[in-house]
């Protein structure tokens, strides 16, 4: 049993169920649904598996798996876990039964529908626990198929130019991530993350490439920018970071409900793991050279998508802007870690503190996130569509459960202490603030307009006087209050006790600090 | 065994010409008789054979007082595009299964297309080749001219006219060099041996590489591609796309540089950057992936589309022929490969699948067909061909053009970088096209928003008028062939990658090896 592929057959069982289910028919789409859900509570168990055998103290990869794969291309099939990869992954088995249930009212070709969830479901794990980039790359690139037919086939009216963006902006960063992979190939004959962190750490990678690329008589510190260019451009694309997210509003608000779920929940974790995973490895140096130009960046991202927020009619955009903004304080945390001043005792305690905060923040964001796009499904269902923020009022009144609940929601996100937002903002805030106290001093700007726009949300939907439109609007069904209780219960569990999540990752970031700091 | 893919090609075709005129079942069961039996000669000699190897086939003195043998023989790069051909000879048949029109004619000229085809890839004396080369023009005139659709006699003298300029230039590139080389072989393996004076190089070297990849595609003598492609009944675009333009690029490999290498160093002086034949073809090559790729982005014909798209795709090949690393050369040779079955795919899809059965092919008219409720195997099958095209990992283009564009990143990083966005301008048109042929709405009477609209909407039924003949048996074959053979080679593309690798560490690449391959 030990010895089993646990990762091969976790990534495996989505791929396989996603084919099965499309293949059923578009007679039979009922059973396809049922069958979606099955398949996506079997990798939840699973997931429960993986995680109860993960071993926390360790912070090493765990369940390696290591076969070859392309011999003339120096790649592996290897994938491993640590406490990172683990965090995301139950994310990604959290969060895909959630969008399943929460698309069960798609009639219209369901089957193809839940089968494409459960292929971008495969991408997200395979994206996760890939260990070598060739085969990261595919897991990658597969995830956005399934996103863009998702859109494409199911959104709202404008969801063909929202889908054609979508993809062509990742696709810029793709190709920037391509390329500066293959130089990087090019100068160390390996795609191997694990092996390339080594040569980055040591500083042998800024050097290789100064060696085998000569370009343009380009110095050794700019080749290093530049190629490093390319890669940030990848995840700073699908985070996304400001000024490089004109893409989202516009995919969040036209993708179905479901789909949202999925794509501020797990897809825009697929950037901040690179941030972490391959860029602060792998480019240690650089990052350190460029520090002050990323904090902006962050800083940017953070107040500038605050307000954004905070100028939406649409609640579907507001929200969309609310999760820029919950993962510029990831990029935040990270980037005030590369702006210690040197490597004393004091500033190692800020560094882990920011860390932690950042791994914990991606866990809360993609639940909480999740739940609030859930929410503004229902109302979406109910009101026919509508779903502007001065559509409402006064839904207190008709929807007592309803608003009880979203409000639970409403204040993870804000970030209100007793749950589980406030521990992973705070621990990010308590690190970022001696390491770079401007940046952190200009973000808290961001939190309070965080605090602004997300109270006026539940004002003008749910108090004040009762709009007439709506005096008969249902309450949440019990299918719905049965969706939205597991991730509100552990948004509460982890705001009370967040101390099994901390231990998981308490030693992957250690690791990550020594090695990469 | 090998030769005979060329001889039961050739010999079918004859005795399809013998065949009664009426007996057309015949006739397409013979062609595919002939065409599978050269795909499981080519699939066995290539898994069987021993990577790096090269073996003579046959070898039989010709033409003594010229010296002058038939040499049939393959190495690793030979094998692969045999199996192409091989594959894309099957799955053309199976799309042109229902041609009405003379298909006794049809497939005859057909499998003499593909018996020459496959005598160019495996002949390993010059002459012997060239006369192969010829052999391939001749049939496709035909096809284009007999069959084919828009402007199809402009298309077809066209593709005639320039594949008769490459084929002299070549021809006088190959009796300056036999003469050169004192008049005693055409052996390839004899002519890349002999050292050419460097100034003989200088001129032969471009004259013998364009007027090969006149045929592969290269910018600016790309124009016969997109119109013959267009005007060429399905089967021979396939064919056109997916096998010829790879003789070309073959040639340009095989002979050109194999025989000139010198021609590839630099001139001595430089002009605007532009040092070398070698710096000039890459930047050729490179203006053809963004020029194809961007005027893809604006046709209005659906096949024109994928016409330039086949432009944008050999400017690959021929950028990773000019890296002159062995990961350029493979990926180059792998890009053949890719592109010969992803353009198959393609041209399968628009012209068989769409065209015959709704009979347009202008993307405005196809736009409020909405053909994937359609015609769904066919909008699944574009949406992987497109995928396949756009070059995402998992099928095999990806593979090829990683390579191609880490032997760039060597030789030229700028290039490399405006490769990128070549990729990017696929991504573009390929998904424009994917979206206007099958994805589109009927914006006037789409079920929901209509009946909102206070608009008079016409009365039209919410369905097309007449329900579409249902995609074939041999239509699902041939497509479930091609894509199985991207994604295998895609996900394993050691597949092909251990035979196309060692094969460059032939003798007669040595020429190449001091500019720069290891």
């Amino acid at each position: 049993m030990s010895d089993l592929p646990l990762i091969t057959i976790l990534t495996l069982t989505p791929l396989l169920g996603g084919f099965l289910v499309m293949g059923l028919g578009a007679g039979r789409w009922p059973l396809a649904r049922w069958l979606a859900l099955a398949c996506s509570f079997v990798v939840l168990a699973l997931c429960l598996v993986i995680s109860a055998r993960f071993d926390p103290a360790a912070g090493v990869m765990q369940f390696g798996e290591r076969h070859q794969w392309i011999a003339s291309l120096a790649v592996d099939y290897r994938v491993g876990l640590d406490g990172l990869s683990l965090l995301l992954v139950l994310l990604t088995a959290l969060v895909t039964p959630m969008a399943i249930l929460a698309s069960w009212h798609i009639e219209r070709q369901a089957q193809i529908y839940h089968g494409l969830v459960l292929l971008l479901q495969a991408g997200l794990f395979g994206t996760f626990t890939a260990l070598n980039f060739f085969h990261w790359f595919l897991f990658w690139e597969l995830s956005l198929v399934p996103a863009f037919f998702l859109i494409r086939l199911w959104g709202s009216p404008a969801r063909s130019a929202a889908a054609t963006q979508f993809f062509v902006y990742t696709m810029v960063g793709s190709v920037g991530l391509l390329l500066a992979f293959l130089a990087m190939f090019l100068a160390t004959r390996t795609f191997d993350f694990l092996e390339l962190a080594k040569l980055g750490r040591e500083g042998a990678l800024v050097q290789a490439l100064a060696d085998t690329l000569g370009w343009r008589d380009l110095t050794v510190r700019r080749l290093a920018v530049v190629i490093f260019g390319g890669a940030f451009l990848g995840f700073a694309v699908k985070v996304p970071l400001i000024p490089f997210h004109t893409w989202l509003p516009a995919t969040y608000a036209e993708a179905p409900t479901g789909v949202t779920m999925l794509l501020t929940g797990l897809m825009s974790k697929m950037g901040v793991y690179g941030f972490l995973r391959i860029l602060l490895p792998l480019f240690p140096e650089v990052m350190r050279w460029l520090t002050t130009p990323l904090l902006v960046l962050a800083v940017l991202t953070i107040v500038a998508s605050a307000g954004a927020a905070l100028a939406q009619r649409d609640l579907k955009r507001m929200l969309a802007y609310s999760s820029i903004n919950h993962l510029g304080y990831c990029l935040l945390g990270i980037f005030a870690v590369l702006n210690s001043p040197g490597s004393a005792s004091g500033s190692l305690t800020h560094q882990s503190a920011a860390l932690s905060g950042v791994l914990l923040q991606l866990f809360n964001h993609g639940l909480t996130a999740a739940t609030l796009f859930a929410f503004i499904g229902f109302l979406e269902n109910r009101a026919g569509g509508r779903r502007g923020l001065d559509d409402f009022g006064g839904l207190r009144k008709v929807a007592p459960v309803f608003c009880g609940l979203m409000g639970i929601a409403v204040f993870s996100s804000l970030g209100l202490p007793g749950l589980n937002g406030f521990i992973s903002e705070f621990l990010i805030f308590q690190g970022a603030f001696p390491l770079a106290p401007w940046a952190a001093s200009f973000s808290l700007l961001g939190l309070l307009l965080t605090a602004v726009f997300l109270l006026r949300l539940l004002q003008r939907v749910f108090y004040g006087p009762l709009n007439e439109k709506w005096v008969a609007l249902a309450d949440l069904s019990v299918g719905e209050r049965a969706l939205v209780a597991p991730p509100l219960i552990l948004m509460l569990l982890i705001g009370v006790y967040p101390q099994p999540l901390l231990a998981a990752v308490n030693a992957t970031v250690i690791r990550m600090l020594e090695g990469g700091g | 065994m090998l030769a005979w893919t060329i001889y039961l090609s050739l010999g079918t075709a004859l005795l399809l010409m013998l065949l009664p005129e009426r007996r057309e079942q015949w006739a397409r069961f013979l062609a595919l008789g002939a065409a599978l039996g050269g795909l499981v000669l080519s699939a066995s000699a290539l898994f069987q054979s021993a990577p790096g190897s090269f073996r003579t086939v046959t070898r039989l003195s010709w033409i003594p007082t010229l010296g002058i043998d038939y040499h049939l023989g393959a190495d690793g790069i030979s094998l692969v595009l045999v199996f192409l051909t091989g594959l894309a000879a099957v799955a053309g048949i199976l799309f042109s299964w229902n041609i009405g029109h003379r298909p006794r004619e049809f497939f005859a000229l057909y499998l003499a297309l593909i018996g020459g085809v496959y005598g160019v890839f495996l002949s390993f004396d010059l002459f012997l080749l060239f006369v192969f080369y010829e052999i391939a023009i001749i049939p496709k005139y035909f096809l284009i001219a007999i069959w084919g659709s828009t402007r199809r006699e402009y298309a077809a003298m066209k593709l005639a006219l320039y594949s008769f300029v490459g084929s002299a230039m070549v021809l006088v590139g190959l009796v300056a060099a036999f003469v050169f080389a004192g008049g005693q072989t055409m052996s390839l393996a004899d002519l890349a041996a002999h050292r050419f004076p460097r100034e003989f190089q200088m001129w032969a070297f471009p004259l013998v590489f364009v007027g090969f990849a006149v045929l592969a595609g290269l910018w600016p003598f790309h124009t016969w591609a997109p119109t013959g492609h267009v005007a060429a009944p399905t089967a021979a675009s396939m064919l056109l796309a997916g096998v010829v333009m790879k003789l070309g690029a073959y040639g340009c490999l095989r002979v050109a540089m194999t025989l000139f290498p010198e021609g590839l160093q630099p001139w001595g002086f430089e002009w605007l950057g532009i040092g070398s034949w070698r710096d000039v073809f890459a930047l050729l090559a490179v203006t053809g992936i963004l020029y194809g790729g961007m005027v893809a982005l604006v046709q209005k014909d659906f096949k024109f589309v994928i016409g330039y798209s086949s432009v944008s795709h050999m400017g690959f090949v021929l950028l990773g022929l000019m890296t002159l690393q062995t990961i350029g050369l493979t990926g180059a040779v792998l890009q053949m490969f890719s592109h010969g079955i992803v353009a198959g795919l393609l041209f399968a899809v628009v012209g068989r699948m769409v065209y015959d059965r709704v009979h347009t092919r202008h993307l405005d008219d196809l736009q409020p067909m909405n053909l994937s409720r359609g015609l769904p195997f066919a909008a699944v099958t574009f949406t992987l061909a497109t995928l396949a095209s756009i070059g995402l990992p998992g099928f095999s283009g990806f593979v090829a053009e990683l390579q191609v564009l880490i032997g760039a990143w060597q030789a030229y990083p700028t290039l490399a970088v405006l490769t990128g966005a070549g990729i990017l301008v696929g991504v573009a048109y390929g998904l424009r096209a994917l979206q206007r042929a099958f994805f589109a709405e009927r914006r006037s009477c789409t079920d929901g928003q209509a009946s909102g609209s206070a608009r008079g909407a016409p009365a039209q039924p919410p369905d097309s008028p007449a329900p579409l003949e249902p995609i074939s048996f041999p239509e699902r074959v041939g497509s479930i062939l091609l894509i199985a053979a991207s994604l295998a080679v895609g996900l394993y593309p050691d597949l092909l990658l251990k035979y196309i690798l060692p094969s460059f560490n032939a003798p007669w690449f040595d020429g190449l090896r001091g500019g720069g391959l290891p």
